[in-house]
């Protein structure tokens, strides 16, 4: 299908994108790198008046490495950290997390902050950011403000994001070199969204552990609980019950069948950690 | 309303009048007659209209052509000369890489993309890198053989290709 018309702006500034999208006269979106907008406007299932083009922003397209962190431009594309075009501070996570979404021809294009402002909970830079305590830098109307990750997403769809705010950048903190990632995802083909996705980081040397279930029914879920019991040596059937039990508890309505596949892979993800 | 954009297509610039909504792939099939990028699914699924931009794969459906203004546009018709894309449709011909055809572009560009980044290729590596380009006449075995034949002969005579 054919989108419906709208109006094209391609913003200048990011100041002349935020003046853009806080207009109150017209329902005005973000184009970023529209792997996920272009396939919703040509089905017709988002409405849009207006456009505006983040694409030539370039200061969205820089990174800075520093000594805690590195903050990625929000328009940087998943291939881009596949490439491995930008430095890592995550032993590895964030170029294999790219290289796994979508396919090669969408990873040239789709971008960490469209990926992230969009929150559909299957994708994997929203489990991916939350797992590494990441913070979303925001610009709009009232200036500047850093959210972190896990308060950013709210739910499907719904992120912490004010009417003409935009996503500048991610922040991720460099990730201790003693620390280990593990990665589970199950989807019905290769490169389709995922079914149930999980990430686990397990420092033994800090004793420090996170685990985080994505592709939920909405935010992803930080199971602390589990995470103190891999960090305390529990694995197969014992380690399986904490989460089921913390999954359970979340206050998520999951069907028996998804709890257990979301169970199944925060299980696997914590078995993938190569020690 | 129309706007004009400027595009690069094939290493030559022309002038489109064109609406916002309008995507690059449908310049690119109806008004510059470049027919081989194919419109299957346009939501980014099924790789037919896969070209590249900036030297990068990329679906033609899910760009706007205003958007695409200053962008190196290249699509299969403008590979012609291109020695690693007669290595691939070499093979494809040899291999019986292809029946009805309409998936046959996409598959080109994208295995020319994966053959240029990363050489001789084992067959599960294509079946994965492929994923993303649906062939309805269900003839992968051929496809990842023609693939497969293309790689190693480039990764094994680059210098016969070139």
């Amino acid at each position: 299908m054919k989108p419906a018309p709208f109006t094209y702006h391609r913003a200048s500034s990011i100041e002349d994108a935020v003046a853009q999208l806080s207009s109150e006269e017209t329902l005005a979106r973000p184009l970023a790198g529209g792997q996920s907008l272009l396939p919703m406007l040509n089905l017709r299932v988002a409405p849009v008046d207006r456009l505006i083009d983040l694409g030539r922003l370039a200061e969205l397209k820089e990174t800075q490495a520093e000594t805690a962190c590195v903050r990625y431009g929000a328009l940087l594309t998943h291939a881009a950290f596949e490439d491995r075009c930008v430095p890592d501070g995550s032993n590895g996570l964030m170029p294999f997390v790219a290289s796994q979404i979508a396919f090669r021809a969408v990873r040239t294009r789709g971008t960490i902050g469209g990926a992230i402002a969009l929150a559909d909970p299957a994708a994997d830079w929203v489990t991916t950011v939350v797992a590494m305590e990441a913070s979303i830098e925001i610009a709009g109307p009232s200036g500047k403000r850093s959210v972190p990750a896990a308060e950013f997403v709210l739910g499907p769809y719904m992120v912490a994001l004010e009417p003409g705010e935009i996503i500048t950048a991610v922040v991720v903190p460099r990730r201790s070199s003693s620390e280990r990632w593990g990665h589970y995802k199950v989807a019905r083909k290769i490169g389709e969204y995922a079914e149930s996705m999980a990430i686990a980081l397990v420092d033994r040397d800090a004793r420090n552990a996170r685990l985080v279930a994505g592709a939920t029914d909405g935010a992803p879920l930080v199971l602390e609980n589990a995470a103190r019991a891999v960090l305390n040596g529990k694995t197969g059937a014992a380690l399986a019950s904490v989460i089921r039990e913390e999954l359970s508890a979340s206050g998520r309505d999951f069907p028996a069948t998804k709890l257990h596949l979301h169970c199944t892979v925060c299980q696997r993800a914590v078995e993938a950690i190569h020690s | 309303m129309k706007t004009s954009v400027t595009l690069t297509i094939n290493g030559e610039t022309s002038e489109h009048s064109v609406e916002p909504r309008t995507s690059l792939a449908d310049v690119l099939r109806e008004s510059m007659r470049l027919t081989a990028t194919h419109l299957g699914c346009e939501q980014g699924v099924c790789g037919a209209c896969t070209i590249l931009v900036d030297g990068q794969p990329a679906r033609a459906c899910l760009i706007l052509a205003v958007a695409a203004e200053g962008l190196d546009i290249r699509t299969l018709e403008g590979m012609a000369d291109d020695a690693l894309m007669r290595t691939i449709k070499d093979s494809f011909h040899e291999k019986h890489g292809l029946q009805c055809g309409f998936c046959t572009p996409g598959m080109l560009i994208s295995s020319w993309d994966l053959i240029k980044r990363r050489g001789a290729l084992p067959e599960r590596d294509i079946r994965v890198a492929m994923s993303g380009n649906l062939c309805r006449c269900t003839g992968y075995q051929n496809i990842v053989r023609s693939i497969k034949a293309a790689s190693e002969t480039w990764a094994a005579h680059p210098e016969v290709c070139r």
